[in-house]
């Protein structure tokens, strides 16, 4: 762990909402004949109903020096705000930020990039609108040509690339800036996946290479984990994690261990004798239902999904081999289910039940649990010679 | 590593504002060059627009100054005097009604990116000067076509000039600022314009003002309180000589407005420009 780089403190920013108005600027006009009517009223021009919002709400974390924090949240949480008053675009309302050290920051790909202009002139101008002397990006323009794969296309005028050369010169271009202290936007959110991955991988090497700090906006939760070792959960303004990447993204996709809803109740309890969910070791899965909730001949089933929402298996009680009807009980069903080799990979559980197997589900519970994979290998207690393939079984409980 | 140090709070005046200024300087060369070489892409006869507009101008104010028989001193031709007053006040247009809309024609950057966002309105008028000393080349001409050579005075011009560039950054920094707020300025920077043309001395002279006797005390002072009417006045006396006289208390009038006008401008957009992304 390294010195504070970053140390924001009671960090507020309101927006007032004026609900009179459609248009998104003010008209002189307005403001006058608000003022002209003030003179003549008590108290102020009642005509504008105005409305608070905070878009940051007493935000407070710090940030060390060759840190990688991934700032999350949903639409709307006040992380492209968070990250505007780290750039001193927007002023905040109340806190205080201290920054040590030059600021770079991508809140779009292609900023000022001018359609007019050839990709060389482009380069240029963007690394000086970036915060670039000309000799900064004399040096690097090979390598940033080379990176953005368009040597064919340097005196090209931009309004003639592909989107994709557009946003490969542009991203070439801030990936190649020397800042202390980087702040990224979502902006992976274009290109490729092969550009993706390199972009990413240009990033690790500024943040390992270079000992820069790197704050990471992303929607793209298999970027943030594979990038960040920090996470910032942010909800309607307000720092709702803060800590390691793994501990703060299941709050983000809000699942826990264990869950009661809609008169359901479902546990998971790792069988392995070292208490994890290790490779070749059972995880049971308890779905228990209150009293009248039953039907008799409910089919249940499991899906499991990484955090990305990819479906990685679903077992159904009435497809799994020696099962009779009888496997989903009037108390409950268990479910054991066998680590198929997963690693340092959350998953998250879905439950349904339905009459019988081809009608659709009474009640569906999605991300009703966190499993956790261990990272510490295979179990030794394993079943033999059984192979890691997804696999479970299933009884009454 | 604390050299870089910033410290964020609101409302607080950044002290190193104009040291930060001078950082950027390398963006307010980029956004003008930038300027420059988009200005004439795709058009036919490319920088020859800045030859060409305040050339038909100069034909249309010195038709109306014929028309109304404005007084012509001595042995200047009426095409030089009106010349000597266009060029000016072509710079003086665009470049007031460039940057007072240069902050809204470049809100993208305003928004993604930290910089004093002065360089925006002021890189604009540098881009204007650029295509004044392009223009120039009328009067030139027009000096070999009459056989006119100008006196020592010539080599105040750059004052001038300077004064005209206060003027225009002064006026654009405040419109500017008020623009991003009120978008009523859009409509009103045209009519400034528009206005303004025939309010400053570019058909006729400031002596066909002062001197009359028919205009009453008030107006001439009104008048006098135009800044371009120091700019151009200035402008003439340059190029023209003595029989163009500068009257000196009018004049005085006009310098003092152009710079009240500038800390006005300044202050009034250092004032508002951290709300600027806010609002835009």
């Amino acid at each position: 762990m390294g010195t504070p780089i970053i140390t924001v403190e009671h960090l507020s920013k309101r927006y007032e909402l004026r609900h009179q108005q459609a248009e998104r600027y003010t008209a002189l006009r307005d403001v006058l004949t608000n003022k002209a009517r003030s003179l003549f009223r008590r108290g102020p021009a009642a005509s504008v109903t105005r409305d608070e919002f905070m878009a940051l709400n007493d935000v407070n974390f710090t940030v060390n020096a060759g840190d990688r924090l991934g700032v999350i949240g949903r639409n709307g949480a006040g992380k492209s705000t968070l990250l505007k008053v780290l750039s001193r675009i927007v002023d905040p309302t109340q806190g205080r930020i201290t920054i040590d050290g030059r600021v770079a920051s991508l809140l779009e790909v292609g900023t000022g990039f001018h359609p007019e202009l050839t990709g060389r002139e482009n380069i240029f101008l963007n690394g000086a609108i970036l915060g670039m002397g000309r000799a900064e990006i004399r040096s690097k323009f090979d390598e940033i040509v080379e990176f953005a794969e368009v040597e064919r296309f340097l005196d090209t005028p931009v309004k003639r690339y592909s989107s994709g050369m557009y946003v490969r010169l542009a991203f070439a271009v801030a990936a190649h800036l020397e800042p202390e202290i980087l702040i990224v936007d979502e902006v992976l959110a274009v290109g490729d996946a092969q550009f993706q991955r390199k972009c990413l991988g240009k990033m690790r090497d500024i943040s390992t290479g270079h000992g820069r700090t790197i704050l990471f906006v992303s929607h793209n939760m298999g970027a943030i984990r594979s990038f960040c070792d920090r996470c910032l959960l942010l909800d309607r303004g307000r720092v709702l994690a803060d800590g390691p990447t793994n501990d703060v993204l299941p709050l983000y996709f809000g699942v826990g261990k264990d869950t009661e809803m809609d008169g359901f109740r479902i546990s998971a309890v790792p069988l392995d004798p070292s208490g994890e969910w290790v490779a070749g070791s059972l995880m049971r899965i308890d779905i228990s239902w209150a009293e009248g909730r039953y039907r008799p001949g409910w089919h249940a089933d499991v899906a499991c999904y990484t955090l990305e929402g990819t479906k990685l298996f679903a077992f159904q009680s009435h497809t799994m081999p020696g099962v009779n009807t009888e496997v989903v009980g009037s108390n409950g069903v268990r479910f054991e289910i066998m680590n198929p080799g997963l690693v340092d990979q959350d998953i998250r559980l879905d439950v349904g039940v339905r009459p019988s197997a081809n009608q659709p589900y009474n009640v569906v519970i999605e991300n009703a649990l966190l499993l956790s994979p261990s990272n510490k290998g295979i179990s030794r207690d394993r079943v033999p010679d059984v192979l890691l393939v997804p696999q479970a079984t299933c009884m009454a409980l | 590593m604390s050299q870089y140090r910033t410290v964020i709070e609101p409302g607080t005046a950044d002290r190193r504002y104009w040291r930060d200024l001078w950082g950027y300087r390398g963006l307010f060369v980029f956004l003008a060059w930038r300027d420059i070489l988009v200005r004439y892409k795709q058009t036919v006869i490319g920088v020859l627009w800045s030859v060409l507009r305040p050339l038909l101008t100069l034909g249309v104010m010195a038709f109306l100054g014929w028309l109304f028989e404005s007084s012509v001193p001595g042995n200047v031709p009426r095409l030089l005097l009106v010349g000597a007053a266009t060029l000016p006040w072509t710079f003086f247009s665009t470049a007031f009604s460039e940057s007072a809309n240069s902050l809204i024609a470049n809100s993208n950057l305003l928004t993604k990116v930290y910089f004093p966002r002065l360089i925006v309105p002021a890189s604009t008028v540098i881009v204007c000067l650029i295509d004044f000393l392009i223009s120039f080349a009328i009067l030139v001409v027009l000096m070999i076509g009459y056989r006119f050579v100008p006196g020592v005075q010539l080599l105040a011009l750059p004052l001038f000039l300077l004064l005209a560039l206060i003027t225009a950054l002064g006026s654009g920094l405040l419109i500017a600022a008020l623009n991003v707020k009120y978008r009523d300025f859009r409509y009103i920077v045209p009519f400034i314009v528009q206005f303004g043309l025939y309010v400053s001395p570019v058909a006729f002279s400031s002596s066909d003002i002062l001197n009359s006797d028919r205009i009453p005390q008030a107006i001439k002072f009104l008048y006098a309180m135009n800044p371009m009417v120091g700019v151009i006045d200035g402008f003439r006396w340059c190029i023209l000589g003595d029989e163009v006289p500068i009257h000196l208390p009018g004049f005085l009038l006009s310098v003092g407005i152009s710079l009240l006008l500038l800390v006005v401008g300044i202050r009034y957009f250092r004032n508002t420009e951290r709300g600027f992304a806010d609002v835009i």
